[in-house]
């Protein structure tokens, strides 16, 4: 069974045909959810407002949705009887990518506001002292934990690679259409059908080490340099 | 020459500041005005450093009235502090500045001038690549000092510079200083160092247990101070 596997995972177009989607999905996901995620959470980390204690409680519960909960409610908003059917999005990537993203945007938001809050109190006077607008102060906060968020992302993007609950049921496992790692290595198993799963389940495990690798050199990276930004200002760039 | 700066003069008339509920300055009055170094002299936890940050527009006064150049509010786009454990911010030294000089609008060539002459002005034109946090203390003093530059202030406000410096560092601080003294900017700094003080110093407001206690030029405050507690802290006695 480990040589079928191993010959599949070099061989089969079908195979890889799986892997790039399930990145796409997933990396997609990422992005959306970066870009709610981040402002979210300096908002919270740089603001005060009745109920922010309540907020924070309960974003970082969310960083413990149940997928299946995440799955079902938004087959429940993008079904055809749904107030969100008119776009005719279930069982299709983009339904995929929303859920994955509901999924993943508490994570990277909760780090966020962590991560912000963290900086905000070392850079406080500072910062306070030029007078900048909360937009400006918010931005050069995110910048200067950008390497805390780098791995914020990468840990959303691990959640959304190894979730299949949500993808499943908003995607519909459609064969060479919404079908992703997780999902056929759930279906092929339960057909009995081995050799592709295990194939799928080492390249998952060889994503999951990449995307721990990079965390890990970022982060080293990061702590080596201590903020050097890549722009060089002498030269105007 | 530079021009007049629009913040002066600083009054403080009858300033009180409470920190829950408890009085770290009181009754102080006093005007900031001319172009010569003004120094707040005093013991720790005297409330110098505090001083400072109302004049900054960082805190607003409990008690008591500040006013710049007569007006009640004005935001600090004219003048600059420098803390005494400055934040350096996670970049090159170079981004540092050009952080600082994000306000100023100039253009990327004018831009990257600038940050040359700041950092050639503070001695760490060598720096300009390396990682601000990784710069030793009195550099990261210096490169504090190139930041508040980069604003163009009129008022630059110092909260003891050099108190956590060795001798040397402390001297290449003390020669930036004067010269951002000759060149038109008003320096009010924060020391309990009586030797900075004594060397840099036109005035001298000397300030204890949150009160002002004694207000004159540096010289007759240092040959004859006017109050026992000024000459208690002179001759390095515990000021009660």
């Amino acid at each position: 069974m480990g040589a079928d596997a191993f010959g599949l995972m070099l061989g089969d177009p079908r195979l890889w045909s799986i892997v790039g989607l399930s990145l796409s999905i997933s990396l997609s996901a990422v992005a959306v959810a970066a870009l709610i995620g981040l402002p979210l959470g300096a908002l919270l980390a740089l603001t005060r407002f009745p109920g922010r204690n309540l907020a924070i409680v309960v974003l970082n519960a969310l960083m413990g949705l149940p997928p299946v909960l995440v799955g079902l409610t938004i087959y429940l908003l993008l079904s055809r009887s749904g107030p969100l059917g008119a776009w005719g999005l279930l069982f299709t990537r983009e339904a995929m990518i929303i859920a994955q993203a509901v999924l993943v945007t508490p994570i990277i938001a909760a780090l966020t506001r962590q991560a912000v809050a963290d900086l905000w109190e070392e850079y406080r006077d500072e910062l306070t002292a030029l007078h900048l607008g909360p937009m400006a102060r918010a931005g050069a906060l995110l910048w200067d934990a950008r390497f805390r968020l780098v791995t914020a992302a990468l840990a959303g993007f691990g959640r959304a690679a190894a979730e299949v609950g949500a993808v499943m049921i908003v995607g519909g496992n459609i064969d060479g259409f919404t079908r992703t790692m997780t999902t056929t290595i759930a279906l092929e198993t339960s057909k009995g059908d081995l050799p592709l799963a295990v194939a799928l389940g080492l390249i998952l495990m060889l994503v999951v080490l990449g995307v721990n690798g990079l965390v890990w050199v970022i982060a080293r990276r990061g702590e080596r340099n201590d903020g050097i930004i890549r722009s060089d200002p002498l030269r105007g760039a | 020459m530079r021009a007049p700066a629009t913040d002066l003069p600083i009054r403080f008339d009858n300033v009180g500041f409470d920190i829950g509920g408890a009085p770290v300055l009181d009754q102080i009055s006093f005007t900031l005005d001319g172009h010569g170094p003004t120094v707040l002299l005093g013991p720790n936890g005297a409330g110098k450093s505090t001083i400072l940050r109302l004049a900054m527009s960082l805190a607003a006064p409990t008690r008591g009235r500040i006013s710049w150049a007569a007006r009640d509010a004005a935001q600090a786009e004219r003048r600059a502090i420098v803390f005494q454990r400055p934040v350096m911010l996670r970049r090159s030294v170079a981004a540092n500045l050009a952080f600082y000089l994000d306000r100023a609008q100039l253009n990327a060539p004018a831009r990257a001038a600038r940050i040359a002459q700041l950092l050639q002005q503070v001695g760490l034109a060598d720096c300009a690549r390396r990682p601000a946090r990784q710069l030793s203390g009195g550099e990261q003093q210096r490169l504090a000092l190139a930041r508040a530059l980069a604003r163009d202030p009129e008022i630059l406000f110092l909260d003891e510079p050099t108190a956590s410096l060795d001798p040397a560092a402390a001297k290449s601080v003390e020669a930036i200083l004067r010269d951002i003294a000759a060149s038109g900017i008003k320096i009010v700094m924060a020391t309990h160092d009586l030797g900075l003080a004594r060397r840099l110093a036109d005035d001298i407001l000397f300030i204890a247990r949150g009160r002002l206690v004694e207000s004159a030029p540096a010289r007759q405050f240092f040959e004859a101070p006017a109050t026992e507690q000024g000459a208690q802290f002179l001759r390095g006695d515990l000021v009660l």
